[in-house]
């Protein structure tokens, strides 16, 4: 049990190289490969939920030194759902890959979805900020490479923006993570918040600009504005494979600003506990109003979605800024859905942009495309799903966050901004939804080619997650209202980290 | 169990799973898809009969699941008096309709899609109606918005038929967002989101100081429902809308979703000064422009629209005057309503279908061809107008009666009845309209059918419906008084008030309006074309529609600018942001703190070298700005910036970092010269003397604020964990050289990920460049042609003696890593310099004769051996990537210290050199492709000779 928390970051890096050994085997090998790797990581996650539903943190030493001198893997409730929310995203994107042979027009697409694998589940179990700045930087490079399969002059221009946008910030990363050590002189997430908790007072004020900073790279991550402008363009410009993989790598942000602000930060801090949530709660209102005009802005579907994805990840830092178990769990629901269904929405995007052929997802009216009904019909599922309307999980979710914001100082000004953006990102995609699908010109032949049932599985597959989490919405919301709660203990994590102790060695 | 316990949600959810089998049934027959909605929906008549005596006797049922108790939902559904009233309306109205539109329907129209979203449609009002939860209620107010957006939108062809749906869905769907934040509140302040408990807090709600806000989030979601002013304009847009879907959304359904709202929370928000003034000043101008408006409009179904508009302001009205006897009028007028306007909508689209036109000012006389339909029309539209005998009289009446109530109020009051009576006085009008423009008065103009009678069966609902309208009329007490009664009973919560259904009360105050209402709209309809002239005139362009597109454009234009202004494309606007951003972040979390910005340590003095390698620094980045547009001169004052750099490690006793820092230099260094190659030498001219200006005062500042949080790190004492990892370093990890133990060792992890990324690199760079071809220059900026002697033999012969001298550094590097400066890292990098320099000087032929291992292969092995030896020591029953070590004497050497982490170092070895060469290789190819248009040049100049 104990070597499993090592699992969810080994696998997928044993998966990079043994995919890159299958390349002289051909693709066929790759491919089936790289998804059986996929499903061994579902499995795997699923035992780690079961495994953190103890509610004892699982601490992993590795290199057999204690904390904070080694690096420490930490399996909890958080990390274990974000890792299973990952490997079923990433199924899905690489079902829709192999199905629709994206996968073919370029080199090292498996190797590289793998090592994005490795660097997403190695940021997610990590207890070390310099280690997870190591898992961005792998994170990075990965992406980017993804980004830029296929090739293509506005993916590239929108990969270029994107490196080095990320580049500044893994450079402010350095920033921040060396003043933390310098002030506190360490870099294990547990051991800081311990000795922040006892810091001098004289030393606030670079911590907190520490803090801070670290919340701008955080920020650049999740898409917080005003730090988002990497986002649109690589989203719209992308493969859909990619795309639908990336829903994940905004929450990364997200998961790391929980994770270390709201362990290091969090209530041990004294007078920093929780100075930063303000700031998160702001920028997120103000990311969710430009989103929603980003939204109502677009000029075609795939951006439209990126669009969406921003609101969605702007929602999740207003969940996250109202700092409250209560709020964090509403969050984690949301998490779920939106990571899942925005994941869908950038494949049946790509879906539609075939089968409009040379009008691609432009919003401009086409010929009728070929399975427009069906096609049509998952659209307005994943519009109704993105934009939060009923039956769906998304509506769900945003009643649980603003059921969470009921006891806020800033009720009305969230109320105010969240359902107003809710409103124009409903009219924008009704707009989108008459005009792809109801604003068609006669045409004898079909434009675009019809994509195969096959890559139609993986678009199925990942929108139903909306409605499984509303049917299933009480274990869901319960699940992740303990993943909230645990997150908010973060004296028993700091303790868990601090005391985990090594195996004796037997000495030669 | 008894029926009696989950009946409730069978009903709502059952016309869901119609509209699948609805529209799977139209793949066997067109019709079939009629009668399985049929069939559906005396079904769910059936579901709710065993419970309709309940209400009756003055129980509530109450059917409830927990669903997401964390946010007080349930899935609770509720039948009351109020609830069975619109359940029984929805279910027999809804039931009418699925036969008439069977008819009404072209052999064009899919019938499947259609019964499946008019199912759909049916069942989210169910939900509405018979929802005991609040959250609940609004997820299916949702869905009736969702839902009526796809009926409305059915003949989608049509541009005003989508703008339409649009523009409800824009309407409605903002109403029912309002309406979530209202009941969200509304619930929490109550604590509990149970209708049970919410309608017996009334006097708690009333008196919380969120009343207000509550009051008008709610609200909002009934006047966008129910089309009142100022939200009344999508209703009539909504008319694009198959004739069958009017009928049922605009007489029983969907409109009439906003005044059952206000039915259902009257007993705990009515009452009050607001609630009188929002709720009765809406109605009460929504009642009044419907009725104007109504007679203006030429098509049958626009002024059928306005009509409804009317109506609902008087329904909206009566609720609001709070009184309980108004809210049992107001209930009487929805029944009458819906009964009246769903048959005359159908009459319209029967006049429709056989005449092709709706138009009013072409239709006449077609009393001499269809006079069955013709006394149905009239008979319903004698009720629109409220003549005796007929039930919108006794509703009307009933409301006339709370007007002069009411007008007692205040000293202004006295207003209401004269108001009402206006508005009444256009009802009679239009509602003659209706009647003598279509039926009478001459032969009708160029009409694109001749007009014949209806199937037999498109006008049995028709006649049913008439029917109950003069039953109703006539002998109200043996007909709606118990229902009424019980819903009345329902929406109070309690005993209704004493009230009459009886046809005469004597000569009184709202006999005489009616009687006046009756003559002076007779006479207004004479002088009708008048009035036209004059609406023309002053409020033809008056249109809420204008407002609503206004509002819209002006939003998108409003987005547009903000999103392209802010996201302009250009990466250093993004880069301006980020770095800004961090400035103030920096900024704002030290002045958080009163503390001072810098520590207490002293400083050290500074030596000369110290000072004369910080100013060659800083020359040497200034030189790189100013000269930057020169590519090539940038490059080497960039390496000068490494060199000292390297130089620093070296003063600071860094010898590890100061070796890998020059050989990243010089791999670095040789990547930039092939890829600028294929860059134009200069860079292009900057723009704009604001934006130099803006940058370098970013620049500056986050100079400044990089130095400051420097300054305040190492002004401030420093006690990091270091200590143990020199006091490990060779107990725990066999090691001297603490900062080789540090990367495979103690922080192993981080050396394998950053593997990860060179290898990464490597490979996104091959993937990158697989297949590309770029255009390069075959000159230089001085015009003259590339040197063809690509491999000088000097070079050729220096660098083959090199190599076996320098692959032995690497390795004497790599061995003496664990104890003395050195390591996988620097040994990977001087080897793969070594190979990169083969490469060089010998071409990629030449070089790939020799060296036939493919990069991938030694990448490959390098994660393999690198996270292999972590694997094995986690078969052992150690953590990942655990070391051990011990020492063997060899030989000659001597005593000799073999640590598994050394095996580590080899993989890390591996990745560097696999990585490097790969990229470098695949840059060079790259060039190398691109070289041979200019060799190709010379023989084709040869050939321009000849």
């Amino acid at each position: 049990m104990m070597q499993l928390t090592a699992w969810p970051v080994l696998l997928p890096l044993v998966g990079g190289f043994l995919v890159l050994f299958a390349r002289f085997g051909g693709l066929r090998l790759q491919r089936s490969l790289n998804l059986l790797i996929v499903l061994g990581l579902i499995f795997l996650s699923i035992e780690m939920v079961k495994v953190s539903m103890t509610g004892v943190h699982q601490v992993y030493l590795s290199g057999n030194w204690i904390a904070p001198f080694g690096i420490v893997f930490v399996l909890d409730k958080l990390s274990a759902m974000m890792v299973l929310i990952t490997s079923i995203l990433a199924l899905g994107s690489l079902w829709y890959a192999i199905a629709t042979k994206i996968d073919e027009k370029g080199s090292h697409f498996h190797v590289l979805f793998q090592l994005q694998l490795f660097g997403l589940n190695g940021a997610f179990m990590t207890g070390d900020l310099f280690n997870l700045f190591v898992f961005f930087e792998v994170m990075l490079l990965a992406s980017y490479g993804l980004l830029l399969h296929g090739s293509g002059r506005l993916r590239t221009k929108a990969g270029l923006h994107y490196v080095v946008i990320n580049m500044i910030g893994a450079t402010l990363f350095l920033f921040a993570v060396g003043a933390l050590y310098g002030a506190v002189g360490t870099l294990n997430i547990a051991d800081m918040a311990a000795k922040i908790a006892v810091a001098p007072p004289e030393n606030q004020g670079l911590i907190a600009a520490a803090g801070l900073l670290l919340l701008i790279v955080f920020g650049v991550k999740a898409a917080m504005f005003p730090l988002y402008l990497w986002l649109p363009a690589a989203y719209a410009n992308t493969s859909a494979p990619v795309a639908a993989l990336f829903a994940i790598m905004t929450k990364v942000g997200i998961y790391s600003i929980v994770r270390a602000h709201g362990t290091i930060f969090g209530e041990t801090a004294g007078d920093l506990a929780f100075f930063w949530t303000p700031w998160v709660l702001g920028l997120g209102l103000l990311t969710l109003a430009l989103a929603a005009l980003g939204v109502m802005a677009a000029r075609g579907l795939r951006e439209q979605v990126a669009y969406l994805v921003l609101a969605s990840v702007a929602t999740l830092l207003v969940g996250v800024g109202l700092n409250s178990p209560e709020a964090l769990g509403a969050t984690f629901y949301y998490l779920i859905h939106s990571t899942l269904v925005a994941g869908g929405m950038f494949l049946l995007a790509d879906v539609i942009a075939r089968g409009r052929g040379p009008m691609n997802d432009k919003f401009t009216s086409a010929p009728i495309m070929p399975n427009a009904v069906l096609v049509g019909s998952m659209f307005m599922f994943g519009a109704v799903a993105m934009t939060g309307m009923p039956p769906l999980s998304g509506f769900f979710g945003k009643v649980l966050i603003l059921g969470a914001a009921l006891d806020h100082a800033w009720l009305f000004t969230i109320y105010g901004v969240v359902l107003v953006a809710g409103l124009m990102t409903i009219v924008a995609m009704a707009r989108s939804g008459s005009l792809l699908f109801y604003r068609t010109q006669p045409c004898n032949e079909l434009p675009g080619e019809p994509v195969n049932k096959s890559a139609f599985v993986a678009v199925v597959g990942l929108l139903a997650a909306s409605p499984l989490l509303v049917i299933f919405g009480n274990p869901v919301s319960n699940f992740t209202e303990l993943v909230a709660l645990q997150q908010f203990d973060s004296i028993s994590y700091i303790e868990a980290v601090l005391t985990t102790p090594a195996i004796e060695r037997v000495k030669p | 169990m008894s029926l009696l316990a989950f009946n409730l949600p069978i009903v709502a959810l059952l016309p869901f799973a119609g509209a699948a089998l609805a529209a799977w049934a139209s793949k066997i027959n067109r019709v079939a898809s009629a009668w399985t909605a049929a069939a559906i929906t005396i079904l769910a008549l059936a579901f709710l009969a065993p419970s309709m005596h309940l209400p009756f006797q003055g129980e509530t049922l109450v059917q409830s699941w927990a669903w997401m108790p964390a946010i007080g939902l349930d899935f609770a559904f509720r039948l009351d008096g109020l609830a069975l009233l619109f359940a029984l309306l929805i279910l027999v109205i809804g039931l009418l309709i699925i036969i008439y539109a069977r008819y009404y329907l072209s052999n064009k129209d899919s019938m499947g899609r259609f019964y499946a979203y008019m199912m759909m449609f049916m069942g989210s009002m169910l939900g509405i109606v018979l929802s005991e939860n609040l959250i609940q209620l609004v997820v299916f107010w949702e869905l009736t918005s969702l839902s009526s957006f796809l009926l409305i939108s059915y003949w989608q062809h049509r541009k005003d038929a989508r703008h339409g749906a649009r523009m409800a869905l824009a309407i409605t769907g903002a109403g029912g967002l309002a309406l979530l934040g209202g009941v969200l509140i509304l619930g929490n302040i109550v604590g509990s989101y149970n209708l049970t408990d919410v309608l017996a807090a009334g006097d708690m709600i009333r008196a919380h100081e969120l009343y207000v806000p509550i009051l008008v989030l709610i609200l909002l979601g009934v006047f966008t429902k129910s089309a009142q002013f100022p939200f009344h304009f999508w209703l009539p847009h909504a008319m694009a809308a198959p004739t069958p879907v009017s009928a049922y959304l605009h007489s029983a359904t969907m409109v009439k979703a906003g005044i059952f709202l206000l039915a259902r929370f009257f007993p705990a928000l009515s009452g009050t000064p607001e609630w009188m003034w929002l709720v009765g000043g809406a109605g009460l101008i929504t009642f009044m422009i419907g009725a104007y408006t109504a007679l203006f409009k030429h098509d049958l179904k626009g002024l059928l629209a306005y009509s409804t508009i009317s109506h609902l302001g008087l329904i909206t009205l009566l609720f609001g005057f709070g009184t309980q006897l108004a809210a049992v009028a107001a209930l009487f007028h929805i029944i009458n309503h819906a009964t009246f306007k769903a048959s005359l909508f159908m009459v319209a689209g029967i006049i429709d279908h056989e005449t092709g036109s709706r138009d009013m000012r072409k239709l006449s006389g077609l009393m001499k061809y269809m006079p069955h339909t013709a006394i149905l029309a009239m008979v319903a539209a004698a009720a629109m107008a409220g003549v005796p005998l007929l039930n919108g009289f006794l509703s009307k009446e009933m409301f006339f009666e709370q007007a002069v109530f009411a007008a007692e109020t205040n000293a202004w009051a006295w207003l209401l009845p004269v108001l009402v009576t206006i508005a009444a006085i256009f009802s009679v009008a239009y509602s003659l309209r209706f009647i003598h423009d279509v039926f009478f008065g001459g032969e009708p103009k160029d009409l694109p059918k001749t007009p014949h009678e209806p199937p037999r069966f498109m006008k049995i609902p028709v006649d049913l419906l008439v029917v109950i309208c003069l039953a109703v009329g006539i002998i109200p007490m043996f007909t709606v008084a118990p229902i009424l009664a019980v819903a009345a009973a329902g929406t109070l919560q309690g005993v209704p008030p004493e009230y009459s259904l009886s046809i005469w009360h004597g000569f009184n105050l709202p006999l005489m309006m009616s009687i006046l209402a009756l003559i002076l709209g007779v006479g207004v309809y004479f002088i009708r074309h008048k009035l036209f002239a004059i609406h023309a005139k002053l409020f033809e362009r008056l249109d809420a529609r204008v407002v609503y597109h206004a509002i819209l454009n002006n939003t998108l234009a409003f987005a547009l600018k903000i999103t392209r202004g802010f996201d302009k494309g250009s990466l250093q606007n993004a880069a301006v942001w980020i770095i800004g951003a961090s400035v103030i972040a920096g900024a704002i979390g030290f002045m958080s703190s009163s503390a001072s910005l810098f520590g207490s340590r002293e400083m050290l003095p500074v030596d000369p070298v110290t000072l004369v390698a910080a100013v060659a620094l800083m020359i040497a980045t200034v030189m790189t700005v100013v000269w930057h547009a020169q590519r090539l001169v940038s490059l080497i004052t960039l390496g000068v910036i490494g060199l000292v750099i390297a130089l620093g490690f070296v003063k600071f006793s860094a010898p590890d970092l100061a070796l890998t820092q020059l050989s990243v230099e010089i791999v670095t260094i040789v990547l930039l010269l092939l890829a600028l190659y294929f860059l134009p030498q200069k860079t292009p001219k900057e723009i704009g003397r604001f934006r130099i200006g803006r940058d370098a005062v970013i620049a500056l500042l986050s100079g400044i604020g990089a130095t400051l949080l420097t300054l305040a790190v190492l002004t401030r004492d420093f006690a990091p964990i270091s200590e143990y990892f020199l006091e490990n370093s060779v107990p725990g990890g066999g090691g001297t050289n603490v900062v080789n133990v540090i990367l495979v060792d103690f922080r192993g992890i981080d050396t394998l990920g950053e593997i990860v990324v060179l290898a990464l690199a490597g490979l996104g760079i091959y993937a990158m460049l697989q297949g590309m071809k770029l255009p390069a220059p075959n000159k230089d900026i001085y015009g003259r042609f590339w040197d063809t002697d690509n491999h000088p033999v000097i070079m050729q012969t220096l660098t083959r003696l090199l190599l076996p001298l320098m692959l032995l550094v690497a390795v004497f590097i790599f061995l003496r890593g664990h104890n003395l400066p050195g390591g996988g890292f620097i040994a990977g990098l001087i080897a793969a310099v070594a190979i990169i320099v083969q490469y060089l000087s010998n071409g990629i032929a030449w070089t790939g004769e020799r060296l036939k291992t493919d990069m991938h292969w030694v990448i490959g092995f390098g994660l393999l051996i690198g996270t292999g030896t972590g694997i094995v020591s986690m078969m052992i029953g150690f953590p990942f990537l655990t070391s051990s070590f011990t020492y063997i004497t060899w030989p000659v050497v001597g005593k000799f210290e073999v640590a598994s982490a050394i095996a580590f170092d080899i993989g890390v070895f591996l990745v560097v050199v696999g990585a490097t060469v790969l990229s470098l290789v695949q840059l060079g190819r790259l060039s190398n492709a691109s070289h041979a248009p200019h060799q190709n040049s010379i023989p084709a100049k040869k050939q321009e000779a000849k």
